[in-house]
């Protein structure tokens, strides 16, 4: 695995990019897409069930299956990175709604009562105290969704679209075991690299945390 | 002038529930309106409809004689200082930025709204490196003042506190309450304060609504009004047993006749005790004030404070008759200790002769309406 690792390096943090960026670019969309109908969702009983179960369902659609059928409904080529990036996004808020709806409703009651009372309007009082509030709990569900990112991309290999997938389907078909293992190993790697990312923004982002603990 | 009035004011919740039923009273300018009841006698309710938190289903309130149902509501919002149970700091906010919200939203500049933050904050008493604190690192007492520095910091002439002393212990409870009051005899703002708990009504309301479940408002009077002349059954059991008592504490000490004490200073001899006085006990001074009782025949040694009974209250001759009374009641010798304003002994007072001015003073007379108020209607319509 070594050897395999040493002659192929720049191909395979290349690939690594290309598999981060197909699995990260989506993240940042759908945590985009997801806070306002996660805001939504809490306005009222029938638009949570509407918004979080429907979301919700997104997540059942077989990987392989979204992007076969991704080029009919964005009109490109079914090797076009495009379609992964769209149809990750959508598992991403497909997994992101019902946090977000979840980690706004966990804002305490007093809290937002106190907002309102001192005249925030409802626009300025979600980005100045239900959203910074909400945080560590969003954080939480984003570090889920970007790991859930990273292994559901290497399935696009079958595609034929550049990414770290692309080791595992082919030392498999040549029987090469070191290339499998690369390919595990540096999925892995890029998993922990979105996790630790994740944790260190939300660190910075959630300062009142560390006032919490001293 | 901002005074808040309550005109006719229903609240009807899903299923024809009455929150609160048919509410008309006044909130004077510069005073503390308390509105006071059990739970369930929709006060909250009442307080939440200033702000518009809550919007009545009929009725109408006015803030200085605007209609406050015609006002924008945010807008309306922050010019009304609001103080909650559990203060509802915002966690996210360092102590300093949670105070000076309202002034940021109002518009001032940043740097300008901390510098007031942190100068209303020591108003409240938590001055320095409070304000760089995060709302996690303070005492449930801190961050209720600093609930109540953050609803002063745009200096609104209308408060509206629902309950803001009520979960902390007792001691603390005294203690805020207690400043409270310093802050707003200079503040003088319009306050409406809810509270369950009518001892704290009658120490903090300039005047107190007593309202009943169902949100009726049951009798509105001054605090020394409502000891004397509860209105009915339901005002008198809630006010509570020892109304004749606690009614004292609303009423001014007159001239008592003040008996000359003899005293020693701390360190005195048995002997320069015993001669001092014939009576059991003696009363020893330190820089001219009262320090406690001894009694000379029982000591062998100069008296030190160790020595000291200190089972006897001391009155302040312009406090309360309440204090006397109790002075005099709470002394080993019988004999009520009275010092002036400076806490300098005056003299002492016997309890009959506080008695004796008790029954010399005037209690509040009857509003001829409270006596029977069904039958001033009646007449009223005939």
């Amino acid at each position: 695995m070594f050897a395999f690792v040493q002659e192929h390096w720049s191909d395979i943090l290349s690939r690594g990019i290309e598999h981060a960026w197909l699995a990260g670019l989506p993240l940042l969309i759908g945590l985009l897409i997801s806070l306002p109908m996660g805001w939504l969702a809490r306005r009222a009983p029938w638009l949570r069930v509407v918004l979080v179960g429907g979301s919700s369902l997104l997540y059942t659609i077989p990987s392989l299956a979204l992007f076969v059928l991704m080029p009919l409904v964005v009109k490109t080529s079914i090797t076009a990175p495009i379609n992964v990036i769209v149809a990750m996004t959508i598992y991403t808020i497909a997994l992101l709604v019902r946090t977000v709806a979840d980690a706004l409703g966990a804002v305490s009651e007093e809290t937002t009562q106190a907002a309102i009372a001192m005249g925030y309007t409802p626009l300025r009082r979600f980005f100045g105290v239900e959203l910074p509030l909400a945080v560590p709990v969003i954080s939480a569900g984003l570090r889920v969704a970007a790991v859930s990112n990273v292994a559901i991309v290497s399935v696009a290999a079958l595609l034929g679209i550049r990414q770290l997938g692309f080791y595992l389907t082919d030392g498999y078909q040549t029987n090469y075991w070191a290339e499998v293992w690369t390919g595990v190993v540096a999925c892995l790697v890029l998993a922990l690299i979105f996790d630790v990312v994740i944790q260190l923004i939300t660190t910075v982002l959630t300062p009142w945390q560390r006032g919490r603990a001293a | 002038m901002t005074m808040i009035r309550f005109e006719q004011v229903v609240k009807t919740y899903g299923g024809g529930e009455k929150a609160v039923d048919d509410l008309s009273f006044e909130a004077p300018t510069g005073k503390i309106t308390v509105l006071v009841g059990p739970s369930g006698c929709g006060k909250t309710t009442s307080l939440r409809m200033i702000n518009r938190m809550i919007e009545p289903t009929s009725g109408h309130i006015f803030i200085d004689d605007q209609d406050v149902q015609t006002a924008n509501a945010a807008k309306l919002r922050r010019g009304i200082g609001y103080v909650i149970q559990h203060a509802g700091l915002f966690p996210n906010k360092r102590v300093v930025d949670n105070v000076a919200t309202v002034p940021i939203l109002l518009g001032t500049p940043k740097q300008q709204a901390r510098q007031r933050a942190r100068e209303v904050l020591e108003l409240v008493g938590l001055p320095g490196d409070f304000a760089d604190r995060w709302p996690s690192q303070l005492s449930g007492g801190q961050q209720q003042r600093v609930g109540v520095a953050r609803a002063l910091a745009a200096d609104p002439p209308v408060m509206l506190m629902d309950e803001p002393f009520s979960a902390v212990d007792p001691v603390v409870r005294e203690q805020l309450q207690d400043e409270f009051l310093r802050l707003q005899r200079d503040l003088g703002k319009t306050i409406v304060f809810v509270t369950h708990d009518i001892d704290e009504a009658l120490k903090l309301g300039d005047q107190i609504v007593v309202m009943r479940v169902g949100g009726k408002l049951a009798q509105l009077a001054d605090p020394a009004y409502l000891l004397a002349h509860p209105i009915d059954d339901f005002v008198a059991g809630f006010v509570g047993r020892d109304r004749g008592y606690r009614a004292l504490t609303f009423t001014e000490t007159p001239q008592l006749p003040l008996a000359a004490e003899p005293t020693v200073p701390l360190g005195t001899t048995p002997e320069q005790a015993r001669a001092a006085t014939r009576d059991e006990w003696l009363l020893v001074v330190q820089d001219e004030r009262p320090a406690g009782w001894v009694q000379p025949g029982q000591i062998a040694a100069p008296i030190e404070p160790a020595m000291l009974h200190r089972g006897g209250t001391v009155a302040r001759a312009s406090g309360p008759l309440r204090s006397a009374l109790d002075a005099a009641l709470s002394s080993p010798s019988r004999r009520g200790v009275i010092v002036g304003d400076d806490g300098r002994l005056l003299g002492t007072v016997r309890a009959h002769q506080v008695l004796q001015a008790i029954e010399a003073t005037e209690r509040p007379p009857v509003d001829e309406a409270d006596i029977a108020p069904e039958r001033a209607d009646l007449s009223a319509d005939r």
